[in-house]
This record gives structure tokens, C-alpha cells and sequence, in this order.
């Protein structure tokens, strides 16, 4: 027995199964993607102002370093060197833990992500994530549903009106969208029949990739994902011409700035969880050879490079999203989660559900067939929702203009229907209900 | 102290935890401020769902975090703030001398429930076998190993707690909707009967 083990730990093709191996492969796992991922979030801070300035013709930084490239060390160091303050009324230790606990559960979360095929070396095989938890995703659900007490509590703490207002909207928003995004990947997890992000990145990998078997979860995903990290269109909480800036208005130089640091890292795991879970994680797409058994250093970089691309592509539809489209009002926030994304959410469960028990019935093995007929079902529902039942209502583009006798119609509509409010002819034409300020807390 | 079929890296989790959570759950019922009190709470959750782990229990774990300290704590917190309640004596459950000794009371009556439990002796059907959980892990998944026994052998009961809930909820939503609409006691009246 122990000659075997021996032999099992020589062989790079085999988990490594010592603990001390285990243990020395989690601390290096560890330092290396809390490096890369600070040091990624500091980046993307200066990707996000040259996007936007990409966006709206401009030139954006560009005076620090080679192409701006060293703007974000110049707003680390400037952010380091200012003075911190403290407001009178502010309950101290809430006030300083909140920029920490707004930022740890997306950092967290990066734990059980799997980044890469396992990298072989002379102790064994390593597995390319940091933990791979048996409940995985479930893991990740939980703490993302932590990251709401940063901003709650930053808000709370400040005692100031606007900062609550602010905490106030984002824990409202934050618990209501979350509900929609569980059941978005609730599909996910039917068809991988484990929780283990892995074994979802495997399946994909031997049969479609979701976003064509499960095309409408990765929509619900993808919006439940824009309102947890409150970014345009959702950043209500931090809405600037309401609430000053929201939930931070009281906080200055780096406690400040660690929300950004918070935002853009709940951004990064975002990505990362819509790449895992609809776009195969690490996967190379078509080509299978990547998860073919003897795992060499070239597929490790060659699939970690492939799984960074694939972050960095929804990194960039977040931000164009957001110096694309204005905010949302309050109302239609929260209808778009509980009247619409909800519904969808817990029909889609039981479409695929039902389409995966027929599948099983006819005695399909699980792989590109199978996917196939999921597409199927899936162009068909896309085509139901966002063209005959949507009709341009709740998805419109940015640049679309109404049909003239649509407009028309509309008028007619609005015309009536302010009519039938004011039956009364001699009513007063003063400004109507919707005009009356709704400000005033007691 | 320390039980020979345990190493020493379980067994010093295991009191890690159970300190952090017993003196989280004293600070929560000490604490004036009532935001305070509550995230004392959250982190008496977060070290339960610790020990969860600790017996193999993983799926309950990730759903103690998700569902009190993600969901349940948060909706507290929101009613919390929104109501910014007042003083913290208006708000205690046990006030005055006799409300807080009979809190006390009930509390040694817990404390000396928890001491006859433990010093019984638990017949041993009733104990799992040591790896029986991580063998059951690895051939049923982390949600198989919970799932399997509650929709089949316990589906009864399962389906009767899910009743029970969306009966909570109905009377959520009455009670809700009879306080927006008491503006006339004679109309409500009216109602009732």
C-alpha cells in the first residue's frame, strides 16, 4: 500500500494526495490569485475610464506613465496620502468595517473558481482552484448574499440621510434580485446534476456550452448580476443626482475608494461566474485537447489564458453596458425583478426541466445531441420572449425609434386615459399627481 | 480532554468555533445598539455553519449562511434602520427586574437541558459511522446526500412543513393588508363579518 503511494505521488498525472503537498499547493494557489486579482482590480480601474472615454470619444488618462498606464498607482498614492475623516454622528466601528466587508465576500468567492486544467508537476497533479468545495456554487451564493452588509452597513453608520437612502435602496435591491439570480442557475445545476463548479465546467465541456443549452437563465443571470454589483443600469444606492453619491458620501481617501476597489472586484467574480457557469470556465472551445488526460504545462497556460479572456470580455460588456445606458427609477427596478425576472426565472425551471425528462425518456445520452435539442428549445423561447411577448417593451435598443402610428396610438392611449382620470371638466390643469415632490421623510 | 479519535486539528476547530460563537451570542444579547446586536448575530451564524462543516454537513452550512445571515439578517437590518429604533430599552423583550429574571430563569433551565443531553448516553444505531459521510459525499454529491432522504423517505413531512410556510405567508399578507386598509372601523367590522 504505501509502495503504491509512493508511486502515486511520483506520478505527475495523478492528484497529488500528500498534505503537506496539498498543503504548500493552496498557500502558492492562494498568494497567486489574491495578487493577481488586486493588482487586476486596480487595472480595471483605469480600463473602466478608458473605456468610457473609447465610448465617448474622448482620450481619457493618458498624462501618468505610457498611455496613462500608471494612473491607478498615482490614485492609490494620492488616495494613501489624504486625510481620512471622520463625521461627529458616525458609529466608528461599523464605519470602518464596512469598506472591508463590502469588499471580502467577492475576493472570497475566487476560493472555489476553477481557473485552469490541472497543472502536473513532479508531486502530482494540482488541481487549478483554490478549493474545490462539494457544495461549490452554493458557496458562492452564500457569500455573495453577504456582500450587501458593506453597503448596508456603510450606510447605516454614517447617520447621514442620503448614505442610508442609499443603504436602504441597495439592501431592497440586493435581496430581490438575488432570489432571481439563484433561480437562474437552478437550470445550471439540473443539467450538471452537482453543485460542484468542476463538474459544471466538464459538462459544458462534453456536450454545449449553457448560454446555448440554458440561453434565458444566462440573461436573468446576467441582469441579476448588474443589480448585485450595482452598476449602471442598477446603481441606484449611489445614484448621484438624488443621493450625492449614496451609501459613501461620508467616506474620504482610501476607505473611499476601497468601495471602488469593492465594486470592480465584485465585477471581476461576476464574470468569472457567467463565464464558468454559461461559457465553459477554462474550456477552449471546440478543440477538445485540453481535457485530454495527459495534462502538460501548455494547457494550463494555453486554458488560463482562455478562462482570463473570457472574464475580460464580460468585464467590458459591464462597463460599455454602463456608458451605455441610463439609470433605472426605483419602481421599475424592482417590478423588472419581482413582476418579470421571477416569473421567467421559476417557468424557465420547470421548460427545462420538463424538456430534460423527455430528453432522458427517449433515451438520449447526455452530450452535443442533446445540447442541440436544448438550443432548440431555447431559440424557440428567446423568440417567444423577447419578440412576441416582450414586443419592445422591456428589452428596447438604446437607438430605437417608435413607428409614428405606434406613437400615435400611445397618445391616443395617454389622452384617454388622463381623461378618464379627470372626468371633471372643471377640474384644475395644475400640475398633476405625478409632479408633486415625494421627498419629505418625517 | 481531547478524544483519541479525533486529531488535534479537528478538535481545535471545533472549540475555535464553538468560542467565537458562544461569545458571539453573548455579545448579541449585551449589546444596546441594536445593529450591533444583529451582526453579533450574523457571526454566531457564520460560526455554526463552521461546525456544520466540521460534521460533514456541508449543504446546511452554505444554506445557514444563505439564508439567515444572507437573507433574514439582511430584512432585520432594513427593518432596523428603517424603523431607527429608539431607545434600547423601549425595544427589549425582558424589561423591568422580573421580565430579566425570568429571562435568567429560562436560561438555566436551557443551560440544564443542554448538560442532561450531553451526559446521556446515545444508542449507537443512532451513531453514523466515521467516513460513512464522505463516502456518502462522494457517491451522492453534497445536495444528493440531503435530497434523497427528503423527497423520499421524509416526503410527507416535507411537504407539510412547505404548507406550513405558504400558510405563513397567507397570513402575512392578510395582516399586511388589513393595516393598510384600517381607516374606517365600521367598514372593517363590516368585513369581518
Amino acid at each position: 500500500m504505501s509502495e503504491l503511494l509512493l508511486l502515486q505521488v511520483a506520478n505527475p498525472q495523478v492528484v497529488a494526495s500528500s498534505t503537506g503537498v496539498f498543503l504548500i499547493a493552496t498557500l502558492v494557489k492562494m498568494l497567486v490569485v489574491f495578487t493577481l486579482y488586486m493588482v487586476g482590480v486596480a487595472l480595471l480601474t483605469l480600463a473602466e475610464r478608458k473605456i468610457s472615454a473609447w465610448i465617448q470619444d474622448r482620450h481619457g488618462p493618458n498624462r501618468v506613465g505610457p498611455h496613462g498606464l500608471l494612473q491607478p498607482a498615482a490614485d492609490g498614492l494620492k488616495n494613501i496620502m489624504k486625510e481620512e475623516t471622520y463625521p461627529d454622528a458616525a458609529y466608528k466601528p461599523l464605519f470602518i468595517l464596512a469598506p472591508a466587508m463590502a469588499f471580502l465576500p467577492a475576493l472570497t468567492a475566487w476560493a472555489v473558481i476553477p481557473f485552469a486544467s490541472p497543472l502536473p508537476t513532479r508531486w502530482g497533479l494540482i488541481p487549478m482552484v483554490v478549493a474545490d468545495l462539494p457544495i461549490g456554487f452554493l458557496f458562492i451564493l452564500a457569500l455573495t448574499s453577504l456582500g450587501v452588509y458593506g453597503i448596508v452597513l456603510a450606510g447605516w453608520s454614517s447617520n447621514n440621510k442620503y448614505s442610508l437612502l442609499g443603504g436602504l435602496r441597495s439592501s431592497a435591491q440586493m435581496v430581490s434580485y438575488e432570489i432571481a439570480m439563484g433561480l437562474s442557475t437552478i437550470p445550471v445545476l439540473l443539467l450538471a446534476g452537482n453543485v460542484t463548479l468542476s463538474v459544471i465546467i466538464d459538462q459544458q465541456a462534453h456536450g454545449l456550452y449553457n448560454i446555448l443549452n440554458l440561453t434565458i437563465a444566462f440573461f436573468i443571470f446576467m441582469v441579476a448580476a448588474f443589480a448585485e454589483t450595482n452598476r449602471l443600469p442598477f446603481d441606484l444606492p449611489e445614484a448621484e443626482s438624488e443621493l450625492i453619491a449614496g451609501y459613501h458620501t461620508e467616506y474620504s481617501a482610501m476607505k473611499f475608494s476601497f468601495f471602488f476597489i469593492a465594486e470592480y472586484a465584485n465585477m471581476v467574480t461576476a464574470s468569472a461566474l457567467m463565464a464558468t457557469l454559461f461559457f465553459g470556465g477554462w474550456d477552449i472551445p471546440i478543440s477538445g485537447w485540453e481535457n485530454a488526460a495527459p495534462y502538460t504545462v501548455l494547457k494550463t497556460v494555453a486554458t488560463a489564458a482562455m478562462f482570463a479572456a473570457k472574464v475580460m470580455f464580460f468585464i467590458f460588456v459591464f462597463m460599455w453596458i454602463r456608458w451605455t445606458l441610463p439609470r433605472f427609477r426605483y419602481d421599475q427596478l424592482m417590478s423588472l425583478g419581482w413582476k418579470f425576472m421571477l416569473p421567467l426565472a421559476l417557468g424557465y425551471i420547470v421548460v427545462i426541466a420538463s424538456v430534460m425528462l423527455g430528453l432522458d425518456a427517449s433515451g438520449i445520452e447526455y452530450g452535443p445531441l442533446y445540447g442541440l435539442a436544448l438550443f432548440g428549445v431555447n431559440l424557440a423561447l428567446v423568440m417567444i420572449l423577447f419578440v412576441m411577448v416582450d414586443h419592445g417593451r422591456i428589452i428596447s435598443p438604446a437607438y430605437g425609434r417608435l413607428d409614428p402610428r405606434e406613437l400615435e396610438k400611445l397618445r391616443a392611449m395617454r389622452q384617454r386615459s388622463t381623461l378618464a382620470r379627470r372626468p371633471d371638466a372643471r377640474a384644475p390643469v395644475g400640475p398633476p399627481k405625478a409632479a408633486r415632490v415625494t421627498g419629505g421623510t418625517p | 480532554m481531547t478524544d483519541p479519535a479525533y486529531p488535534l486539528f479537528y478538535t481545535f476547530h471545533f472549540y475555535l468555533f464553538g468560542v467565537i460563537a458562544l461569545a458571539s451570542a453573548l455579545a448579541f444579547v449585551t449589546r444596546k445598539s441594536p445593529v450591533a446586536a444583529a451582526l453579533w448575530l450574523v457571526n454566531v451564524m457564520f460560526a455554526l455553519a463552521a461546525l456544520y462543516v466540521m460534521l460533514d454537513a456541508h449543504f446546511i452550512a452554505a444554506i445557514q449562511v444563505l439564508v439567515y445571515a444572507g437573507a433574514i439578517m439582511v430584512v432585520f437590518l432594513f427593518v432596523i434602520m428603517l424603523l431607527n429604533l429608539g431607545h434600547p430599552s423601549e425595544i427589549a423583550d425582558a424589561r423591568g427586574k422580573w421580565g430579566k429574571m425570568a429571562a435568567g430563569v429560562l436560561g438555566l433551565i436551557l443551560l440544564a437541558e443542554i448538560a442532561v443531553v450531553s451526559g446521556t448516553r446515545v444508542r449507537p444505531e443512532w451513531v453514523v459511522p466515521r467516513g460513512e459521510m464522505n463516502r456518502l459525499l462522494a457517491e451522492k454529491g453534497a445536495i444528493g446526500v440531503v435530497a434523497d432522504p427528503l423527497f423520499t423517505r421524509y416526503l410527507l413531512a416535507f411537504e407539510l412543513t412547505s404548507i406550513l410556510l405558504l400558510i405563513a405567508i397567507v397570513g402575512a399578507v392578510a395582516l399586511g393588508r388589513r393595516s393598510d386598509h384600517t381607516t374606517d372601523p365600521a367598514e372593517e367590522s363590516a368585513h369581518a363579518g
